[in-house]
């Protein structure tokens, strides 16, 4: 039996959690479905509800085994999904700056080589993306944005490579990354960005929840160092 | 107001600052870290009747040694068969004592263990990072790994010379072979033969280990279809298969989110004896419901509490 959007499976995980998948292949109806759930679990948490995480096609759901169980669980988890269904609030939408400048962005003259573009035409592809944040994950601040336009959607780099600089602004695929560690990475370095995910403010410490938007907007390198 | 300091003379790797850690979190790609042996943990901190999310220091098989500068403190060791020495004197972990000003404590590994938590009667001062002084070790956010110079500051140190002397170590304390699991969420790639290898099989513990996780050795028990899977999340205790059939159960500072299959998860509360173990050591895998799992999970957190209060109301004559 394969998940869908109207009919997801649950699945119990150890003493703690249950999946509730949507789908199995990215799809924009079974990660809607993720953050309609979502939202209604943060609206409506149900006794002993501890965390859930939004993925691309299923959301992980944690519950405190001192006070509830996965039974109790996936029954209030289907009750959120068969009560009316509300209408997603509007996304926010965040702005993200970035810097192309060549020192900055140290493959963007082989994506526009591989992909048979100049330089500028892979800058306004990138800038005309429909960016919109999936999920995080691989570190703190890791979040994954989705809507990097076909003309520049590269396979990932063989081989990752080391100690890329916090702030990168990384391209694989049709997902867009705004690193926030110095980290490795495979994906493909088009520019730096000023712009903190991990932003210090102990009010919102992630500039994005995931289901927002993301626009970028492009700054020059006078900019960029004044904005650091 | 008292104080006590301390200079790290040898850190070994993998030497951080833990506190109960930063749950909460995980949709924002932060793992809640903390202990990786979560009831030596508390068990460190309710030997000196300090609140159960104290921040103490992790210490690794690499070891520690710290020089008492200023002051005076107790301090409770607890956590495997680690070996202190202090002024002279030899002691094991399980363990309450004094320090002061001028003497030195070297902690190292004993017969047994990899983990093994020293708290102090007193506040140890570290950075927090999103609430929290646990360390995630990537990033180094949090309270931090140690290095050899650093000083740490006790406030409102205090000696307890009622609390001082052994501690029992309980036998659940100990490296745990038998890891309880519930199958999947993703056992659903794996073919029968293989699921039922993975339940029946020895494997052994490596020192391919850090926070984040431990590398099994074993037989391979690949995934059937080696199919790509859209990124999902994980938690701690997950067992995660490589494309070339390796396991890695994955530990206090895991990713939150990724596309390998997870072919089982191990309970919490087994995890703390589990992180005891030491590369070579045998682990086999047992699979149990979820319903077994919430049962089994609710008895041990009755003994370790019950062995808790008690620690915390235990006074030498």
């Amino acid at each position: 039996m394969q998940p869908t959007p109207s009919a997801p499976i649950f699945r119990p995980i150890a003493e703690r959690a249950v999946l509730v998948e949507f789908g199995t292949t990215l799809d924009h109806a079974a990660h809607d479905a993720v953050l309609r759930l979502d939202q209604a679990l943060a609206a409506q948490p149900f006794a002993g509800f501890r965390e859930a995480v939004p993925a691309f096609v299923n959301l992980l759901v944690e519950f405190d085994p001192a006070t509830t169980d996965h039974t109790t669980t996936i029954a209030h988890l289907r009750s959120l999904l068969t009560a009316k269904a509300t209408t997603r609030p509007q996304p926010a939408l965040r702005e993200v700056l970035v810097c192309y400048d060549a020192e900055l962005a140290s493959d963007l003259a082989t994506v526009a080589t591989q992909t048979g573009l100049t330089p500028q035409a892979v800058i306004n592809a990138h800038l005309a993306g429909d960016y919109a944040v999936f999920m995080y994950g691989f570190a703190p601040g890791y979040a994954y944005l989705g809507g990097v336009p076909e003309a520049i959607r590269l396979d990932r780099k063989p081989a990752p490579v080391r100690n890329i600089p916090a702030g990168s602004v990384i391209i694989a695929g049709a997902q867009c990354l705004v690193t926030t560690l110095l980290m490795p990475t495979g994906w493909w370095i088009i520019g730096r960005s000023p712009t903190r995910i991990l932003t210090d403010d102990p009010a919102r410490p992630f500039l994005f929840d995931v289901g927002d938007k993301v626009r970028f907007r492009r700054i020059g390198r006078a900019e960029y160092e004044a904005a650091l | 107001m008292t104080e006590a300091t301390f200079q790290v003379a040898f850190s070994g790797p993998h030497v951080t600052i833990q506190d109960a850690g930063r749950p909460g979190l995980m949709r924002y790609g932060v793992p809640a870290s903390g202990p990786m042996d979560r009831s030596s943990f508390a068990l460190a901190n309710a030997a000196l009747g300090n609140p159960a999310d104290h921040a103490c220091v992790e210490i690794s098989r690499g070891g520690l040694s710290l020089r008492c500068l200023s002051g005076a403190v107790t301090l409770a060791l607890v956590g495997g068969g680690f070996i202190a020495e202090i002024a002279g004197r030899k002691l094991g972990a399980w363990n309450a004592f004094a320090i002061r000003a001028g003497e030195t404590l070297s902690i190292r590994p004993g017969p047994w263990g990899s983990w093994c938590y020293l708290s102090f009667a007193g506040r140890l001062e570290a950075a927090t990072w999103l609430g929290s002084r646990a360390t995630h070790g990537a990033s180094g956010f949090g309270g931090g790994r140690l290095a050899a110079g650093q000083v740490l500051t006790i406030t409102d140190a205090q000696s307890l010379p009622m609390r001082e002397g052994a501690l029992r170590c309980p036998v659940w304390a100990r490296p745990r072979h038998v890891l309880r699991c519930t199958l999947g969420p993703q056992d659903r790639f794996f073919a029968d033969e293989t699921l039922a290898t993975f339940t029946s099989a020895r494997f052994e513990a490596t020192d391919a280990v850090d926070r984040m996780g431990m590398r099994l050795r074993g037989p391979a028990i690949a995934p059937a279809n080696a199919l790509s899977i859209p990124s999902e999340p994980i938690l701690r205790g997950s067992v995660q298969v490589a494309g070339d059939g390796t396991a890695t159960v994955l530990l206090s500072d895991h990713q939150t989110t990724g596309g390998y299959p997870k072919i089982a998860t191990v309970l919490g509360c087994d995890l703390d004896a589990f992180v005891q173990c030491r590369p070579r050591d045998a682990v086999v895998f047992q699979a149990v419901s979820p319903a077994e799992a919430i049962a089994i999970t609710r008895q041990n957190a009755q003994r370790l509490a019950a062995f808790e209060d008690r620690l915390r109301a235990r006074q030498m004559p």
